[in-house]
């Protein structure tokens, strides 16, 4: 398998504090990946290293094999939703176009094609009927399909999305991952932020463990265990009896459940 | 005749001012166009002493100067020192305007500058200002060559740097993430208000420029869901408060500058009121009529 990120000794540090320490990992592609972790444990400074939106104080990232200047254009971020202001004067579809622009083609005219790739997009997600809606007239986690939208429509081979199911109700969270699974077939990697961890382990094929230092990076089954679990969420009670219950549900055969009958 | 040069100019100050506070509205920075026409004064303070005249183009183009070193300062106290975008705005000119005031104190002597008629103009004097060419031929006052150059400018700037302007402004960290430089749209933008302003405070005064940068941005912003018609409906504003302006003016036979900042005050109290989607008495009205329940969306 080759290997479509991987970071060496990365440290990033806001104000001198560090927020990830000599994480060393490196995830394959064509996966579904999963990065975990508690509150304020690194993850979106994780996705902003990874997409050169912050400075590593040591180490460095490549996506590819190469850095991340050559392969821009293969690489989709959705950024956590917080991000924007949503009461902004756009609509869906001008958001979900954006997943078109590039940086060399900012100038000239978006093509037929850019258009048709972005509706197609928003169908995707289920949003093609919103699409002359302005944006602050979505519930959030119509806004955050949106955001998804537009990731698809920039056709990457990679794509980093942060808490994409932060509000999303279920049947849309099932839609979407839905989706992500017929991308991985296509051969796309996908790397999440997720934080549920009941339905973590059904999602995933590959998990990041983190909490400022890398705690676990490997195959789901060898990652989800209550030991690492403890390491990355430290010993409460309530949290580490619930993994017990999912490590055992684990084993399962919980995966070859669909989605369908996943219990919410 | 007059009166054509009158609205002729605050009508091009409109646009311009309009269709960049419209971004800088959205980007929450609409008092940098209040911060640059104060920050200015050392650069005309200091174009004065270099050059021993008071001819305008020295000093427009240290006031220029000091625009842009005033939007570099707000994004350092932002970005770097991490203070919030309105205290970094009001740091900076507050300080360097009273740079401004040391330096015109020391040179208490050498300078014979009164700020309201070397920077903050008249536009009602707008039509005496003429510009003459060498055989003697008069093109007509001079601000509204200078405005209606700078009005190109801008054009050129939104028009093909929409969807540049557009993106950073959005969401600036996606924009990064595609590769696409936000400190660069950052500072065309603030150049072009920087040049804009001084430019505009020399010919029309810096009250209705603010007023102009601020108030028909604001009030388009409350009647519409999309940026080109924001854009759009900003620049058709412009006019209307200029020409209103104007007559208003006239009628009250009082101060132009003034009566326009007012009309397009106006405007935006009536946006306030009857906006289709957020107008108080719209919403008032709306109230009355008992809702029905409508299909959502899956
Ligand atoms: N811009 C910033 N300046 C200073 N500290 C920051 C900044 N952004 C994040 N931090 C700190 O870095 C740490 C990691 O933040 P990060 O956003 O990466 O966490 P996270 O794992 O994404 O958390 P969450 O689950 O809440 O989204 C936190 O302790 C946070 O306080
Ligand atoms: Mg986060």
């Amino acid at each position: 398998m080759k290997t479509a990120i991987e970071t060496h000794n990365l440290t990033v540090a806001y104000n001198r504090r560090p927020v990830l320490w000599d994480i060393d990992f490196q995830v394959p592609e064509g996966q579904l990946i999963g990065v975990l972790g508690p509150n304020g444990s690194g993850k979106t400074t994780l996705l902003k290293s990874v997409m050169g939106l912050v400075q590593p104080s040591s180490g460095y990232v490549r996506l590819f094999g190469q850095s991340l200047d050559e392969v821009r254009s293969r690489i989709s971020y959705v950024p956590q939703r917080e991000s924007v202001d949503w009461n902004f004067p756009i609509s869906v579809r001008e958001v979900a176009l954006m997943g078109r622009y590039r940086k060399d083609k900012l100038l000239g005219r978006l093509s037929r094609e850019d258009h048709r790739l972005a509706d197609e997009a928003l169908e995707k997600v289920g949003m093609l009927p919103f699409a002359d809606r302005q944006i602050a007239q979505l519930s959030g986690g119509q806004q955050q399909r949106v955001f998804v939208a537009r990731a698809l429509a920039q056709q990457a081979d990679l794509y980093l999305m942060d808490e994409p199911f932060a509000g999303v109700d279920a049947a849309s969270e099932e839609a979407i991952l839905t989706l992500l699974q017929d991308m991985k077939q296509a051969g796309k990697t996908v790397l999440i932020v997720h934080h549920d961890l009941h339905t973590a382990h059904q999602f995933f094929d590959w998990m990041v463990l983190l909490n400022t230092r890398l705690i676990k990076c490997g195959p789901t089954p060898a990652v989800f265990t209550t030991e690492y679990l403890r390491q990355a969420y430290g010993g409460q009670l309530t949290i580490l009896s619930q993994v017990a219950d999912l490590v055992k549900a684990r084993d399962f055969p919980v995966r070859e459940r669909s989605f369908k009958d996943q219990p919410k | 005749m007059n009166a054509f040069w009158i609205i002729l100019t605050g009508a091009l100050v409109a646009t311009s001012c309009g269709l960049l506070g419209t971004f800088l509205i959205l980007r929450k920075m609409a008092m940098v166009g209040d911060a640059i026409s104060h920050a200015v004064l050392p650069g005309i303070v200091i174009a004065y002493l270099l050059s021993e005249s008071r001819d305008v183009l020295p000093m427009l183009i240290g006031a220029a100067a000091l625009g842009v070193l005033t939007t570099f300062m707000i994004e350092f106290l932002y970005q770097k020192a991490r203070l919030q975008i309105d205290a970094s705005i009001g740091i900076t000119f507050t300080w360097l305007f009273a740079m401004g005031i040391i330096l015109i104190s020391l040179y208490a002597g050498q300078v014979d500058l009164d700020q309201d008629c070397v920077l903050y103009g008249e536009i009602a004097y707008v039509p005496l200002d003429l510009w003459i060419t060498e055989s003697g031929r008069s093109m007509g006052p001079r601000p509204v060559w200078i405005l209606g150059g700078v009005l190109l400018l801008i054009l050129l700037l939104i028009i093909v740097g929409y969807r540049g302007l557009k993106i950073t402004t959005f969401n600036p960290e996606y924009a990064a993430a595609v590769g696409i430089s936000t400190v660069f749209w950052h500072y065309l933008l603030m150049s072009a208000v920087s040049v804009t302003t001084v430019v505009a405070f020399e010919s029309v005064g810096a009250i209705l420029v603010v007023a102009f940068l601020i108030v028909p941005p604001a009030t388009a912003y409350l009647l519409t869901e999309k940026l080109q018609q924001m854009l759009l409906l900003t620049v058709g504003l412009g006019l209307l408060t200029a020409v209103s302006g104007y007559y208003l003016a006239v009628w009250i036979d009082g101060s132009v500058a003034g009566a326009m900042a007012v009309t397009s005050g106006v405007f935006l109290l009536l946006a306030v009121l009857f906006s289709p989607s957020t107008g108080v008495l719209t919403q008032r009205f709306r109230s009355r009529y008992p809702l029905r329940v409508t299909e959502t969306g899956k």
